[in-house]
């Protein structure tokens, strides 16, 4: 005879505020098999898992039921407290009557009953459960990093430090990121690729990271501790155990007049390049789209040139496949293009220029090797205006988040620009200035006080060119809202930060969940911020939401640690809340009939086929097996089994059909 | 497609050359245009200032006239009048509890299905209206669309709000070449045409030397008061720009009718104040 124990929890006032929370825990009592039920304020609390443990013991309860949130909040929670009562944790559930019941619905009675319903329902199907053992899986302790920016790198060198071996995976053909591109950084104006660049090489020479620059992830499979992972090594079109990195064939290199990424388009490269010098690896690739060669089917000049015959034109895309562990994803972020703004000239102005653009300029490694000159006709800007917020902020037309870096990096650029040109008059236009951060609202005082930027509060509804200038026309909302024009030479726009063009694609590869504007959610927002809902994969950097330097080396290292931890155990245990084929005694030994429809529906190739031989050896017959390290328990394999051989562990034909009947049923059962 | 019109007050006065001009191409190509029967003031800048209810009553009322007679669509040739029907449309539609108050109030139900139409959405959907030109419009033009044509974005949901394309695209059709300048959208200074000349003649002289300086020889319009305003307040422009500014300011019908060949009179243009010298006389065209 069934025992169980109900549970039911105010959640502060969560769930008591619309629940009857009282009337909930008389009515479970009088379903028939509850032998204990009560409610409680916070049942997670230590003193409210006491109640259920205590109970467990004092009731000998066969199964428990807790009331309160969403299994994925604190199913492991009360498990863990069954078990440490001697319950098998597998015979506790959750019956959600938070997020799908109090939380959606008004106080009433109606609301009240629904609860008493969710609660009926797991009553029901706990008294089905069966015991479960959870399952060990081995851990590959090999990390995958995607995206080899500031954050990227922080990790791979946290994790391989920390003796484990880690393959850093980076699209381009440099590790380095966004952050290569910066003049100086804000708040101390050092110089960021004075800090960057040894982190780099440390990277390419620390013996536990293998680096695959040039490279994106292809597809992935498996589960945490047991990924695989295929990656795309895109051809550079050249040996790179050959080439050493000489330069020669960039310099003879005939077709010369690329926009470069790097110098976000104000510079320009050859078609075989290194992003820039400093480049990790600094082996160069061939820009197949514009070399000569591959369009016309003439040239080779690099491949006569190379004193180690190292050009290889017809070298293809080659696949690696990996097994690692665990993943940190640190794709980084991209920026909306002046291109995006009608009203600043939609990108044909040329002196228009967005954030990225500017520190090209201001760096001693840009296209002007770091002397301010704007980009069209060279003539050094004696009146530099700054747009902050540009696309941030603006549901109507941009993005509704705060870009989170404009305003530092707006107050670091109109003071690079005050340095570099003495007599300059830099102007921002700004909503508000956030500089919530160590040493920020210092560093925005400077600018103001001590640098002579003008700041002015107010929007710039357009910006056109009249006489070779450019007209920026606004208002200064702390002066009456007037309006004013102001007659620029360069106008630098701080336009959104927002997801990498790709960033969908890879989300729905690694099946991670992303927010609405393609930014990669994190698993809880406040307690949980380096984990994505998928075991196993963690973030770092701007992929999540728009970060600077010190918060996306912040997080990096918190994924690193959280990596450490899971590879610091020898096995993982799993809920053993997978699939499993039917086996009796003989003469049937199985129902299953070996149609292997289940195999081909499988998406995860967790079916194997099992010979059941008797005594003598003889082939009896073929029926399908699980891999329980393979699967995830998705369930597809029971639907689309003919004879019902296939249940899922825990969510059984039995268990589902009981939660059915006593829906249906309620009005009997009560009466 | 059963089309309606609406006039509102200064198609019948101050823009009387906008209505006939519109009227004269319409019977060109062949459409009748019949007015909203028993048609009442949008309510102007009046009314929405003054009672919120009042200045979605007055629409309502127009729009359930133009349902009743099963007009599909209601052509507003004024952006005032444009924006007043098409902001009362999108909030009854959004607030049923509102459209039934409202509905209540002038006692006559507006059900939605009737569309409110600018006069560039209208000549848009005109098939092949290149074919219909006869003396191409050659000459450079500055296609205005002034504050009420394209805003607010969300409720019109008309063309991009910052730099607008319906007119120039037109204007194309018609062989004009339309200036790219930064003054599209800007303010003329609309109701203070009345009460303060002085910042009518600093807006609407600020778009006119715009247009003047990046080369364009008419100013097109679609709008009864920016026409005014450019127009008839060009005096005031002038004294305080403190030069002769002699651009002409052409309705968008009045264009396509000299482009279609109908007779300058018919087009109503000896009706401005700035004399339009490029008339159908349109020398080039004569050439073709």
């Amino acid at each position: 005879m069934a025992r169980i124990g109900v549970f039911i929890c105010h959640c502060g006032e969560n769930i008591s505020a619309t629940v009857d929370v009282k009337k909930v825990a008389a009515a479970a009592a009088r379903i028939p098999g509850v032998a204990h039920s009560v409610e409680y304020k916070y049942m997670c609390s230590d003193p409210g898992q006491q109640l259920v443990k205590n109970a467990i013991r004092e009731k000998n309860l066969t199964g428990v039921v807790v009331a309160a949130c969403s299994p994925r909040m604190h199913e492991p929670t009360f498990r863990r407290a069954c078990a440490e009562a001697g319950l098998n944790p597998f015979l506790c559930e959750m019956a959600n009557i938070r997020e799908h019941c109090s939380w959606v619905h008004e106080k009433g009675d109606a609301t009240t009953e629904k609860a008493v319903d969710i609660v009926r329902t797991l009553v029901a199907k706990v008294k089905k459960n069966k015991a479960l053992q959870p399952i060990q899986v081995p851990v590959t302790k090999v990390a995958l990093v995607i995206g080899g920016g500031i954050a990227g790198i922080q990790s791979s060198l946290d994790i391989a430090n920390a003796g484990h071996r880690v393959i850093l995976v980076e699209r381009e053909p440099s590790i380095g990121g966004h952050m290569s591109q910066l003049s100086e950084t804000f708040p101390t104006l050092d110089c960021s690729q004075c800090i960057l660049t040894p982190r780099m090489v440390e990277v390419a020479q620390h013996p536990n990271i293998t680096l695959y620059s040039y490279a994106e992830l292809e597809s992935l499979d498996g589960f945490i501790g047991n990924f695989k992972a295929r990656i795309r090594k895109k051809a550079r079109s050249l040996d790179e155990t050959l080439c050493t990195g000489c330069g020669l064939c960039m310099q003879k290199c005939p077709t010369r007049r690329i926009p470069s990424e790097f110098d976000a388009g104000l510079g320009l490269r050859p078609a075989i390049y290194v992003p820039f010098p400093q480049a990790v690896p600094n082996k160069p690739v061939i820009d197949r789209e514009h070399c000569t060669y591959y369009r016309t089917g003439k040239c080779r000049l690099c491949e006569k040139i190379c004193p180690t015959q190292a050009i290889r034109f017809d070298q293809p895309d080659e696949i690696v496949e990996v097994d690692v562990g665990a993943i940190v994803l640190a794709t980084g972020f991209d920026i909306k293009h002046s291109d995006f703004f009608p009203e600043y000239g939609y990108g044909r102005y040329p002196d228009v220029i967005d954030g990225l653009q500017f520190e090209r300029l201001a760096s001693a490694s840009g296209p002007t090797l770091g002397e301010m000159r704007r980009p069209s006709d060279g003539k050094v800007p004696e009146t530099v205006v700054f747009i902050a917020c540009a696309g941030s902020r603006d549901p109507a037309k941009g993005i509704e988040y705060c870009s989170k870096i404009c305003c530092m990096y707006t107050a670091k650029h109109a003071m690079l620009y005050r340095h570099k040109v003495h007599g300059g008059k830099p102007y921002v236009f700004y909503m508000d200035v956030r500089a919530g951060g160590k040493m920020y609202e210092e560093f925005v005082r400077r600018a103001m006080e001590e640098e002579g930027v003008q700041y002015v509060r107010g929007r710039v509804s357009r910006v056109f060119e009249r006489n070779g200038k450019l007209v920026v026309k606004g208002a200064d909302t702390l002066l009456g809202a007037r309006p004013i024009e102001i007659e620029a030479d360069l106008v630098v726009l701080a336009t959104a930060a927002v997801a990498q063009p790709g960033a969908e694609e890879l989300a729905q590869k690694l099946h991670v969940s992303y927010d609405t504007h393609q930014f990669f959610a994190e698993a809880h927002p406040k307690l949980r911020p380096v984990e994505t809902n998928t075991a196993g994969i963690f973030l770092a950097g701007a992929c999540q939401a728009p970060k600077d330097i010190p918060e996306s080396v912040a997080q990096a290292s918190g994924a690193a640690a959280k990596v450490a931890a899971l590879f610091s155990q020898a096995e993982l245990v799993r809920d053993p809340l997978i699939a499993v084929v039917d086996r009796q005694a003989p003469p049937v030994y199985s129902s299953c009939v070996g149609c292997f429809l289940c195999q081909s529906a499988c998406p995860y190739q967790a079916i194997e086929k099992e010979e059941i031989r008797g005594r003598d050896g003889q082939l009896i017959k073929t029926v399908a097996k699980v891999n329980p390290g393979l699967c995830q328990g998705c369930g597809t394999c029971v639907a689309f089994c003919r004879t019902k051989s296939i249940d899922i562990q825990g969510f059984s034909h039995e268990q589902v059909h009981a939660e059915v009947l006593a829906l249906l049923n309620r009005g009997e059962r009560d009466a | 497609m059963k089309t309606g019109f609406y006039p509102g007050c200064s198609m019948k006065g101050s823009a009387r050359e906008y209505s006939e001009s519109l009227l004269a191409v319409a019977g060109a190509l062949g459409r009748t245009l019949p007015e909203v029967p028993d048609w009442n003031c949008c309510g102007a800048t009046a009314a929405h200032n003054l009672d919120p209810d009042l200045a979605l009553a007055l629409p309502a009322r127009i729009l359930a006239a133009a349902e009743n007679v099963g007009m599909e669509e209601v052509l507003v040739p004024c952006a005032a009048c444009y924006s007043r029907l098409k902001v009362t449309r999108h909030e009854l539609l959004e607030d049923e509890q509102l459209r039934q108050r409202i509905s209540g109030l002038v006692e006559a139900d507006y059900r939605g299905s009737t569309e409110v139409l600018n006069i560039l959405e209208w000549l848009s959907r005109v098939p092949e209206l290149e074919k219909h030109v006869k003396k191409p419009f050659q000459r450079k033009v500055a296609c205005y669309y002034g504050c009420l044509l394209v805003r607010p974005a969300g409720i019109v949901k008309f063309d991009r709000p910052e730099d607008p394309q319906t007119m120039d695209l037109l204007m194309r059709k018609l062989g004009a070449e339309p200036i790219d300048w930064a003054f599209k959208t800007e303010c003329c200074g609309a109701g203070f045409s009345v009460s303060r000349t002085d910042l009518v003649a600093k807006l609407s002289g600020h778009i006119l030397e715009d247009a003047v300086s990046r080369g364009a020889e008419a100013m097109i319009v679609a709008c009864p008061m920016c026409h005014l305003n450019l127009d008839m307040r060009r005096p005031n422009i002038e004294k305080r720009a403190g030069k002769k500014i002699s651009i002409p300011v052409i309705y968008i019908t009045q264009a396509l009718g000299l482009a279609m060949g109908l007779p300058a009179k018919k087009l109503g243009l000896h009706r401005h104040k700035v004399a339009v010298k490029i008339s159908a006389a349109n020398a080039a065209a004569k050439d073709i």
